[in-house]
């Protein structure tokens, strides 16, 4: 059986500032990630949609301590984004100051404003794309 | 299904850099476990090792194979788990298994690590691959920065200020280092203060050097044997009373359950209906604390405490020897060390020598029940382990 949305695909689009998630046939549950069934009913029938890329701050971190290899990022915010289509997912958050956020920014909208692409390591199997949002006026 | 019992247990100290390898620490405790089983290597049937980056840290792959030749358990099946940083006690599950289905009389379950000769930024990106490696480590994503996270969700969900918050964290580290000060085999046999933890620099925001656990080198093992080999070999038998094991995936898919992890409540459930137990009757409990936060999303998971609770109990004392749960008596996974495959038997060791009486100054009085809880990433791989005293 073969995946609707592979992370190969998934990766490509949101390097193009697409952010592309699934939408079960069956049930609609939406999920951001690519998967192979549907975490609520388990069908394998999926439309690919095109999230917004809007939502609030879950939580976050600022981290200072990074992977060998990305010492020249720090510090950075990641953090769990709710999506205004229901799922959760892991972005950067850029226009802050990295060592001057609080707790406050949590609840805050965001919207995704570019892309990140982490180049890759020796590990990876080739480079990584995330979602870099902004905070929302 | 037969009964099980714990046997003899070994564990080396626990240490930043050590100069013996991964097979070699495992060898050292496995012996120990098994002299202590009053046992030879021959007798013993199979072995499962926990061990997550032996290959990355010392060019080593199935450690488990050249572990069995090298205590002269030659030939027998052995096994290498994997389960990230709760690999040893996915190990001690199957092993159990393996004994109780009827298959094996005599096993040997154990993990090995030696987490600290990579050096820290290697140590930071291997562990990173516990998390989603596609998904959330392009973000930079680290363990210290998931746990950071559930800090700042559990903080904001429970109304509790910053401030006062990072004081009860701290206390979580202060009473693992009070412990630690009394357990010989410790990576840190040292006190510290509130103060201290809270002067440490910033690894990623709320957590500072104090609220992380180390990077550690050490192994540990124990011997697992049918309740009638048992009664020949020991008169201070063990018994395994419960397991569970549940899965998670990554931390964005756990989204609303979170800060709770949704496969320790799974898991813990199992351990706790197979033993026939409810969380207060636990006398002692090893769990995963590798950050202060995850001591508190422990104690509640796992029914000890209400949800938003624990910060509050841990304030009290009620986590410390004499409280409603004695937790961590060995100095916990902070300042014990975390020689991630090893962790999970390790803390095996600790439960089965306070339930039979044999931890000096840092004994739980009278412990008839105890319990460990292991972590493996994000909630991706959770054990419980239920022992009662024979």
């Amino acid at each position: 059986m073969e995946h609707k949305l592979r992370f190969k695909d998934y990766n490509e689009a949101l390097k193009e500032n697409k952010l592309l998630g699934l939408k079960c046939k069956q049930c609609g549950q939406i999920s951001a990630s690519p998967r192979i069934a549907c975490a609520k009913c388990g069908s394998t029938d999926f439309d690919i949609m095109e999230l917004k890329g809007k939502g609030k701050i879950q939580t976050f971190t600022s981290i200072f301590v990074a992977p060998e290899g990305r010492e020249s990022e720090c510090p950075y915010v990641v953090m769990l984004v709710e999506l205004e289509e229901g799922p959760w997912i892991m972005g950067n958050l850029v226009g802050v100051e990295p060592d001057k956020v609080t707790g406050d920014i949590i609840g805050k909208k965001v919207k995704m404003s570019s892309t990140g692409v982490f180049s890759g390591d020796k590990y990876s199997a080739g480079d990584i794309a995330r979602p870099l949002f902004s905070l929302e006026n | 299904m037969r009964k099980v019992a714990v046997l003899g247990v070994g564990m080396t100290k626990f240490s930043g850099k050590q100069d013996k390898t991964a097979v070699e620490l495992f060898s050292e405790a496995a012996m120990d476990a098994i002299v202590e089983s009053n046992l030879k290597p021959k007798d013993i049937q199979a072995m499962f090792i926990g061990n997550c980056l032996s290959d990355f840290a010392e060019g080593q792959g199935q450690p488990q194979a050249f572990a069995a030749e090298s205590i002269g358990a030659s030939n027998i099946p052995a096994n290498k788990n994997e389960g990230a940083c709760a690999s040893g006690s996915v190990a001690f599950r199957d092993a159990y298994m393996w004994v109780a289905s009827g298959f094996y009389d005599i096993v040997i379950a154990g993990g090995t690590e030696t987490a600290a000769k990579m050096g820290t930024p290697l140590a930071t990106r291997t562990f990173a691959m516990f998390s989603d490696g596609r998904y959330e480590y392009g973000c930079g994503l680290t363990f210290p920065g998931v746990f950071a996270m559930l800090a700042n969700l559990y903080a904001a969900k429970y109304g509790i200020p910053m401030e006062k918050f990072k004081r009860q964290l701290a206390q979580v580290s202060v009473n693992s280092h009070y412990y630690g000060a009394r357990n010989p085999k410790a990576q840190f046999q040292k006190e510290i203060t509130v103060e201290d933890v809270l002067k440490g620099v910033m690894v990623a925001y709320p957590l500072q050097l104090h609220d992380c656990c180390p990077f550690t080198d050490g192994a540990s093992a124990v011997v697992l044997a049918s309740e009638e080999k048992a009664k020949k070999l020991t008169n201070k038998p063990v018994y395994v009373a419960g397991v569970g094991q549940a899965s998670g995936g990554n931390l964005a898919s756990q989204q609303e359950y979170l800060p709770r992890i949704r496969a320790r409540e799974l898991a813990s459930k199992q351990a706790y209906d197979m033993a026939g137990i409810k969380p207060k009757d636990v006398d002692v409990i090893e769990l995963h604390d590798c950050f202060s936060i995850a001591t508190l999303i422990a104690l509640e998971s796992l029914g000890i405490f209400d949800y938003g609770k624990a910060a509050e109990a841990v304030e009290k004392g009620e986590t410390k020897i004499g409280g409603k749960i004695a937790v961590n008596p060995s100095g916990g996974l902070k300042a014990k060390g975390h020689p991630i495959g090893a962790t999970g038997t390790a803390q095996v060791y600790e439960i089965a020598k306070q339930l039979r009486g044999e931890c000096g100054e840092r004994q739980v009085e009278g412990a008839k029940i105890g319990m460990t809880d292991t972590l493996g990433g994000d909630g991706g791989t959770i054990v419980n382990v239920i022992l009662k005293k024979g």
